[in-house]
């Protein structure tokens, strides 16, 4: 006779229930977007034929060769950024080390897209810096000619994954990892490339495939420097120029998944099996030493220009959304708070919106994070594990291929109870929203659950409460923290969505923030307001950030008390 | 033929005082290693022991005093023109080369031809029985096989002196004991002079020929375990190694023996000497004995308090006036143990007391 094991019912509903919803709105609408890319228009059968036709169009190759040029020198111009900030930080007692711990987050809370028109005011050919250099040198630099501008921007924003991630891989070699070298008799350079350098390597490239990939997919930033001779925004202009039924966007699409998943197969290749994190109780990170006179010259030097730029992106939006006019001058011509007061009475939807999204779309992250978390920590359920595969998958899926992928497969649906169309529904936009930042929820549920000892429900089951009862007064109280963590991050960062957005916001009556921004940076007059809306998008982020490291922390501080009693 | 040549050398440390900032961790320590010596530097957490073995190989730099290795001074060599091979406590394995690469690195860096380095490493891993395991990586090794390779990854360059730090404090017990016999093994064929930190005084007794106790910084005393353990020069190294029952009293002069009161009803004769005036005694577990409390060779009386089993002896805490002692019996067949709660007499062997 086999024995028979309790089984949870209510376990098997949930994994049912997250499954399907997972399946409509993450596999179904990417595997549509294959399936078109793969088909032909007119026959109806499979077929390389639309990738023939991409790669002998020019300009497909010509963008292809573009987004691939950007986001290889995104990359290299990130990486220079960052190697003299980690190696000040991590090789010298600098002070300055509090300006680049700074440093490393400052650009992330205002999205590349929202800054890039003021970046054009102040380094573009008739920016600010031009202006003053053509004056006093008699030159020009053409920081934001064409391609150069996407670069500038996109490395300036994103320099801090690699900056933080090369830090964190140089801060976990031991210190006896040097010394047992020096023993041997190496040191300088030789030790540096032998040593410091290959245990560092795997740090380095997980934070520059993440650089590769978030460039390579962005929309934004393209569009509003009106580049369009890249893939992101080709896959956006075909959809909403020719129409849904243009094989090319779906092409575009395919390869930026191709591409995203090849980033991220580099990344995980390179930190495979190779967790070289070396630092022991007590003695910790390389050995440091004083900066002599000259040493701290060049560093602050250094810091400065790099800190100047990081901030020029804040610095011109905020001009840009004071000034009254600014065009051909170093600075505006004078400030106003007009642009403030017109986004709040005229077009005050789109903060409304912005709140209204990003908050449902957080509500449902946490929700399904927490679920699936518990499901694949604590349930038996067989595939299990796939629903953290899936969910995690969504990383891999730019903003714009999830939007395409909602515009097809809900092509001609009507919404319940009404003949709108489906998919461009504002709650579909909730739905890709929830989707894109499941991933950085389910992290932050998971960790949370991790740091809950099992013992702690087997107790309260123990004294009579059911799995529901347990769940609801054990585990969620005690993953309280991580759980309100996850949801400020998404919270933040769905705020200013825009590559999904673009293309699933039907009505500017429906339209979040990331839209107006669009929309208002699209004329020169509207600028202005363009900015003022901007500023509203990083405070947001900012405080969503601040309060999401200061919930970490006191987590953590709170952890550490009770080991320490 | 040998595998490994040696050019071992003795190492003198003259006057050394080391601080970090305001404190002073190494306080005018001098001392001196002869040649193919196994010597230990033992002492509890934060006496400075690992501070002085780091100093020796070039990590640390002393305010005063000079180390010499052989008839060199290296004060201000740096560490990799030093030629002292350590053993980390951690081992300190590099975790992207494999076990080949990591021993063959201090060669490399020494620009040897290659098939002499081949040759070499091969020798070493054999040495240490690894010629298996050359192109694993050291997270595939057990902590006993990353420590064998740590040891070989530091014979192979031929070190002047080999520096060990806490080398067996991340294995498990049983292999602690096996891995410590074997490095003194290596170290007699290599007659290597080699100094062994450790905070653990079995390891220090069984493998060095000669211990320096290190507290606060200061040598306590340097010598052979036994001559440490029998003629300890003050109550930290009498308590450090072995246990010790260590009682405050004052001695005084008798017409043919020495008194020794503790002030609190507990007198002990012992044998004539002109030490006089106030004084501790250690009395060493074993040389008390248990007997009848009624007996006449009885030296104390007292009550059994606690009594453990430990295999080959049995261990009593006796309470004896206000102080208790330890006492160590030999356990043998058949023996009736004496009652938890009992009263018992103690004989006190009286030549084997140290006044201190």
């Amino acid at each position: 006779m086999t024995s028979k094991a309790y089984k949870n019912p209510g376990q098997t509903l949930l994994f049912i229930l997250i499954a399907l919803f997972m399946l409509s709105f993450l596999v179904i609408p990417v595997v549509k977007v294959f399936y078109v890319a793969f088909i032909d228009v007119n026959t109806g059968n499979l077929t390389l034929v639309n990738f023939l036709d991409f790669f002998n169009t020019s300009l497909f190759q010509e963008s292809f060769f573009n987004s691939f040029y950007v986001a290889g020198m995104s990359v290299i111009v990130a990486t220079i950024i960052s190697l003299p900030l980690a190696y000040f930080t991590t090789r010298f007692e600098f002070k300055g080390s509090v300006i680049i711990q700074s440093l490393g987050f400052v650009p992330l809370i205002m999205p590349p897209f929202v800054g890039a028109v003021a970046m054009q005011l102040l380094f573009g050919s008739n920016g600010s810096v031009n202006l003053l250099m053509d004056e006093y040198f008699g030159f020009t630099i053409p920081f934001m000619e064409g391609l150069n501008g996407v670069i500038f921007v996109q490395s300036i924003h994103y320099f801090p994954f690699i900056l933080i991630n090369l830090s964190t891989s140089l801060n976990n070699i031991d210190r006896s990892m040097e010394e047992s070298a020096q023993n041997l008799g190496s040191h300088g350079m030789r030790l540096f490339r032998r040593i410091v350098f290959p245990l560092a390597m795997p740090g380095y490239v997980a934070g520059a495939s993440l650089v590769f990939l978030k460039v390579f997919d962005d929309l934004g930033t393209p569009l509003l420097l009106n580049v369009n001779n890249m893939l992101a925004p080709q896959a956006y202009l075909r959809i909403s120029s020719i129409g849904i039924d243009d094989p090319m966007g779906y092409v575009i699409a395919v390869i930026l998944v191709v591409f995203s998943l090849f980033a991220m197969w580099v990344a995980s290749l390179a930190l495979k099996g190779k967790d070289y994190s070396t630092v022991q109780k007590g003695g910790g990170g390389l050995a440091k030493r004083k900066m002599r006179f000259w040493e701290k010259v060049i560093a602050y030097t250094i810091v400065i220009i790099i800190l100047l730029a990081v901030l020029s992106p804040h610095l011109g939006l905020t001009l840009l959304s004071f000034g009254s006019i600014w065009s051909y001058s170093v600075l505006p011509d004078g400030f106003t708070p007009e642009h403030y007061v017109s986004i709040f009475e005229e077009t005050p939807e789109f903060m409304v919106n912005t709140l209204i999204y990003a908050s449902m779309a957080a509500t449902i992250d946490i929700i399904l994070g927490t679920a699936i978390a518990y499901l694949v920590l604590r349930s038996k359920i067989r595939f299990r594990h796939w629903l953290d595969y899936t969910a995690m998958a969504a990383l891999a899926v730019p903003g714009l291929v999830l939007g395409i992928g909602y515009l097809r497969t809900f092509l001609g649906m009507s919404i319940p109870f009404g003949d709108m169309p489906l998919a461009t529904w504002w709650v579909m936009l909730v739905i890709a929203l929830s989707i894109r930042r499941l991933p950085y929820a389910l992290r932050a549920c998971t960790s949370a659950l991790h740091q809950v000892s099992r013992s702690l429900e087997e107790a309260a089951e123990n004294l009579g409460a059911n799995k529901t009862k347990t769940i609801y007064r054990i585990v969620v109280p005690l993953m309280s923290g991580g759980i309100l963590a996850g949801f400020v991050t998404s919270f933040a960062t769905a705020a200013v969505e825009l590559s999904a957005t673009i293309m699933l916001v039907s009505s500017e009556s429906d339209a979040p923030l990331s839209y107006g921004i669009y929309v208002y940076m699209q004329s020169a007059a509207g600028r202005g307001a363009g900015a003022a809306l901007g500023m509203v998008a990083v405070v947001i982020v900012a405080t969503g950030t601040y309060f999401s490291h200061r919930i970490i922390e006191k987590g953590r501080r709170e952890r550490s008390l009770e080991n320490n009693s | 033929m040998p595998p490994l040549q040696t050019h071992s050398v003795g190492i003198e440390l003259k006057n050394i005082d080391l601080s970090y900032g305001n404190t002073r961790v190494i306080k005018d320590v001098s001392l001196s290693i002869k040649q193919g010596e196994f010597f230990a530097f033992l002492g509890p957490s934060g006496c400075g022991k690992s501070t002085l073995l780091r100093l020796i190989a070039g990590f640390e730099h002393c305010q005063k005093g000079q180390v010499f290795l052989g008839d060199e001074e290296v004060s201000a060599l740096p560490p990799w023109k030093r030629q002292v091979g350590m053993v980390f406590q951690n081992y300190a394995l590099w975790p992207h080369m494999t076990i080949y690469k990591n021993v063959a690195f201090g060669l490399e860096e020494r620009k040897l031809p290659k098939n002499e380095i081949n040759q070499r490493v091969k020798d070493v891993l054999e040495l240490v029985g690894l010629q298996d395991y050359a192109e694993r990586r050291p997270n595939q090794l057990s902590g006993g096989q990353q420590q064998r390779v740590a040891l070989a990854r530091t014979l192979v360059i031929e070190p002047k002196v080999l520096l060990l730090d806490e080398p067996l404090s991340n294995l498990d017990a049983t292999l602690r004991v096996h891995m410590r016999q074997e490095l003194l093994e290596l170290q007699r064929k290599l007659s290597l002079t080699t100094i062994f930190v450790t905070h653990d005084q079995e390891e220090a007794n069984t493998t060095a020929d000669r211990i320096a106790v290190l507290k606060d910084g200061i040598v306590q005393q340097i010598g052979a375990p036994m001559e440490l353990y029998d003629h300890p020069d003050n109550l930290f190294v009498a308590q450090f190694l072995g246990s010790a029952n260590v009682i405050q009293g004052t001695l005084s002069k008798q017409s043919n023996y020495t008194l020794f009161d503790d002030g609190k009803g507990m007198q002990i004769s012992l044998q004539s000497s002109d030490i006089e005036g106030s004084k501790s005694i250690v009395l060493r577990p074993q040389n008390l004995a248990l007997c009848e409390a009624e007996s006449n060779t009885a030296d104390l009386q007292g009550q059994v308090k606690i009594r453990e089993f430990l295999g080959n002896i049995v261990r009593y805490e006796i309470q004896v006036g206000r102080q208790q002692l330890i006492v160590d019996e030999m356990y043998s067949f058949d023996n009736v143990p004496a009652e938890t709660g009992s009263t018992v007499g103690l004989t006190i062997n009286n030549d084997k007391i140290i006044i201190m």
